[in-house]
């Protein structure tokens, strides 16, 4: 059962304006030319939106709503190839929320409701994200001082964040860490080359830091948050798979080979319908994951619920990128064919938090 | 009707359905309407839709007056619910029941309402469809089955295919060419409700890929039938004919009810593969097979969310009208991989086939082959998609 309230579908509406609005697809290239700076007026609008503090609590100077209530949102930025922190600033948000004692939430949470940017760093060098998987350490010395050491990767935005937070283990637990971005020293923040070009995704190297105990979170929660980051990157790979079908779709009725529009011929028109069915798949199982979500009824039902929206959304628009470079023939093998955007878009959404066959295999598990 | 009345009729129903459901035959039952090969599953079936209906389940929101229940039709909607829910058998007048009844009732004259209504619901009376014709597949547009008049009789030549129930049938729903005239080739159809009685009309059998035998072809060889069985105007049998489609596929409600075929869900694929065996072991321990089946469940349950996101408007998106549109060749391509699926958890007893010694008797392996009547019948997978790419993408005509 899906259900969508009406202030959601104007949420939809007014995000898919905006976004529209501010990242026609020619200012996606040149942000992209221009290695990606963030784009403060922009970012601002978003926040004087309230867009930032749509999950934080009233209390914090946020609009206290769930964190499905952000998918319209991810998903029209996701339609425009809009790469902003608000994806990295809301999934460090939830970490705070879920896991952060008082002080910490009352110390971030209005920061980032008005504008700070917030990240976490989950993903260790080796690619592994899950709680069995990390090597990050939060070392403690006899005297009880703490320090981090280790090595993440893929943590989007770093370079502009003000606060990180990062998973380590503490012996054998799990612990969330709060860093201050100014803490770090020079060179511990480095700019990775991902496939897709709109990302600005960092690697960060913690040699000793030193951590105060008001700096670890007393709460523990990671697969939530693992959970929730595969919602949030499934509602941008719904909206790219949609851009991509348009793109495809123009390209179709426009170009002629052979003195016919390429539409015409079946061999292109019968993979387009399924692309198309894939999209309407994907989206549904998005909303699908979102009610789930909202309605928090039981761990399982979540968990398969975002499971099989990530992996229906990983296979399909992967799919459909493909597909895209393919059907625009020599055009397609160009950097000016829009169609490499979206499909180096959806690879890296694909890998993160795992592609299809990573959530299929968890499926079995939890259907079966 | 409220909350309480609807839950009190639905366990109604339940226990009825429960206590009057019909032992399981010695023979293997067909599992659609389109699947009825003999005398002894005929008459079986037959039985049972005049059980149902004499229980006063069946056309309960058609109008009393013509033998209907005259009910709301939600109560029916909780009938069908629960008859799909307790996996009684199907209803065998799917056409009668929701494609020519309900256009009879629309758009029939009184007498026509009065002579037809009550034995299509009691099964009396069985009906079949002459749209397809042998040279021109699902292009009905085309239908060169012709109708001339003659007096008060039309006098019809030609052939049909894939008549269902044709055989068992007294009533034919018949597309046929009373023109060639007119701006195109549409406005030469006229529309009758044909009876399969008359001298000239011979519906022989088809042997399917399957060998049992479940449709048959049609043959009309200078067949009279009366001037009065058209329904609506000559030259109108286009409309009336789209507006069958309308009730055929469910666009548009009216339908008397029941089940047309026997429900098979991935849950029963589940089912099988925790029971069937391969390399010794349940196919469902094995990783690869399992791998496969969360794949078959992800597209089963893709379809039902789909479904549910349809009904929001708001989320519509850049096509509306795509999941409505795509149902056919979802389902039926979805039908198709499943039991092409069954077959492979069942190793080496995957090549079985109708018989003691196969998993459920060969109901699989029967199944498979039967499931490309859904993706080639009512226009192949591959017409679907030409539909859905020209008239849900806009896509250039092919």
């Amino acid at each position: 059962m899906i259900r969508f309230s009406e202030e959601q579908a104007m949420l939809l509406d007014t995000a898919r304006e905006f976004c529209q609005k501010r990242a026609p697809i020619d200012v996606v290239r040149q942000a992209i030319q221009a290695g990606q700076p963030l784009d403060a007026t922009l970012w601002q609008t978003m926040v004087d939106l309230g867009w930032l503090g749509v999950t934080i609590p009233e209390t914090y100077g946020g609009l206290g709503l769930d964190l499905a209530d952000t998918v319209p949102i991810f998903e029209a930025m996701g339609r425009q190839l809009l790469a902003t922190p608000m994806l990295a600033s809301t999934l460090a948000t939830q970490v705070l929320i879920t896991n952060g004692s008082d002080e910490q939430k009352a110390q971030w949470l209005p920061k980032i409701a008005t504008g700070q940017i917030a990240t976490l760093a989950l993903t260790e060098a080796n690619g592994s994200w899950e709680s069995d998987q990390i090597t990050t350490q939060l070392n403690q010395s006899a005297a009880g001082a703490m320090t981090l050491t280790g090595s993440k990767a893929f943590v989007l935005d770093a370079g502009v964040a003000d606060v990180i937070l990062v998973s380590a283990l503490q012996d054998d637990a799990l612990r969330w860490c709060l860093v201050d971005a100014s803490d770090l020293p020079d060179g511990a923040i480095q700019r990775e080359v991902v496939i897709d070009e709109t990302r600005r995704s960092y690697s960060l190297a913690f040699s000793d830091l030193p951590i105060r105990a008001d700096q670890v979170l007393p709460g523990t929660s990671f697969k939530k948050i693992e959970l929730a980051a595969m919602l949030l990157i499934t509602a941008e790979m719904s909206g790219g798979l949609e851009g991509v079908l348009a793109v495809i779709v123009d390209y179709l009725n426009t170009r002629k080979q052979f003195d016919r529009l390429i539409g015409s011929y079946q061999a292109m028109k019968h993979p387009t319908v399924d692309i198309l069915m894939g999209a309407e798949m994907t989206r549904s199982y998005l909303y699908h994951a979102a009610t789930v979500w909202r309605d928090e009824t039981d761990d399982v039902a979540v968990e398969s619920a975002v499971r099989m929206a990530k992996c229906c959304a990983s296979e399909q628009f992967s799919e459909a990128g493909d597909r895209g470079i393919q059907f625009h023939g020599g055009f397609g093998f160009t950097y000016e064919c829009d169609a490499q955007l979206f499909l180096r878009r959806a690879l890296w959404g694909q890998y993160q938090f795992g592609d299809e066959r990573h959530q299929r295999q968890k499926l079995a598990g939890l259907l079966f | 009707m409220n909350e309480n009345e609807i839950s009190e009729f639905r366990s109604d129903v339940r226990a009825w359905l429960q206590d009057n459901k019909p032992a399981a035959p010695s023979f293997l039952l067909p599992e659609t309407f389109m699947e009825v090969g003999t005398d002894q599953q005929f008459e079986f079936l037959r039985r049972w839709q005049q059980t149902v209906y004499e229980a006063g389940y069946l056309g309960m929101s058609w109008p009393e007056a013509y033998g209907g229940g005259g009910q709301p039709q939600v109560m029916q909607d909780i009938v069908n619910q629960e008859m799909a829910a307790q996996r009684v058998p199907f209803v065998p007048n799917t056409i009668g029941l929701n494609w020519a009844g309900p256009l009879i009732l629309e758009m029939g004259t009184e007498a026509d309402k009065q002579r037809y209504i009550k034995n299509i619901l009691s099964a009396e009376d069985i009906w079949c469809q002459g749209f397809s014709e042998p040279d021109h597949g699902s292009d009905l547009g085309n239908a060169q089955v012709r109708a001339v008049k003659d007096g008060d009789e039309y006098v019809i030549n030609g052939s049909k295919i894939w008549t269902s129930l044709g055989s068992y049938a007294k009533y034919m729903i018949l597309i046929a060419r009373t023109s060639n005239e007119g701006p195109n080739k549409y406005a030469g159809l006229s529309f009758f409700l044909a009876p399969m009685t008359a001298d000239g009309i011979t519906p022989t059998p088809i042997k399917k890929l399957t060998g049992e035998y479940g449709f048959c072809q049609t043959y009309f060889t200078d067949a009279r039938i009366p001037a009065d069985c058209m329904l609506g105007n000559e030259g109108e049998g286009w409309s009336v004919a789209m507006k069958t489609l309308m009730f055929e596929r469910g666009a548009v409600g009216g339908q008397a009810g029941g089940l047309s075929m026997m429900d098979l869900n991935i849950n029963d694929i589940v089912e099988l593969a925790r029971r069937a065996t391969r390399n010794g072991r349940p196919a469902i321990e094995d990783p690869l097979t399992r791998d496969e089946l969360v794949k078959l469940v992800l597209e089963a349950k893709g379809h039902v969310v789909m479904g549910s996101r349809a009904r929001i408007p708001a989320l519509g998106g850049t096509y509306p009208t795509a999941v409505a549109m795509s149902g056919k060749l979802r389902g039926t391509e979805l039908k198709r991989k499943m039991t092409r699926f069954a077959l492979s958890l069942q190793g080496a007893n995957g090549a079985r086939f109708i018989s003691e010694a196969a998993l459920d008797g060969g109901k699989w392996q029967r199944s498979y082959l039967n499931a490309f009547s859904g993706t080639i019948g009512g226009g192949t997978s591959q017409i679907q998609k030409n539909i859905l790419g020209e008239r849900v993408l806009g896509l250039p005509k092919s």
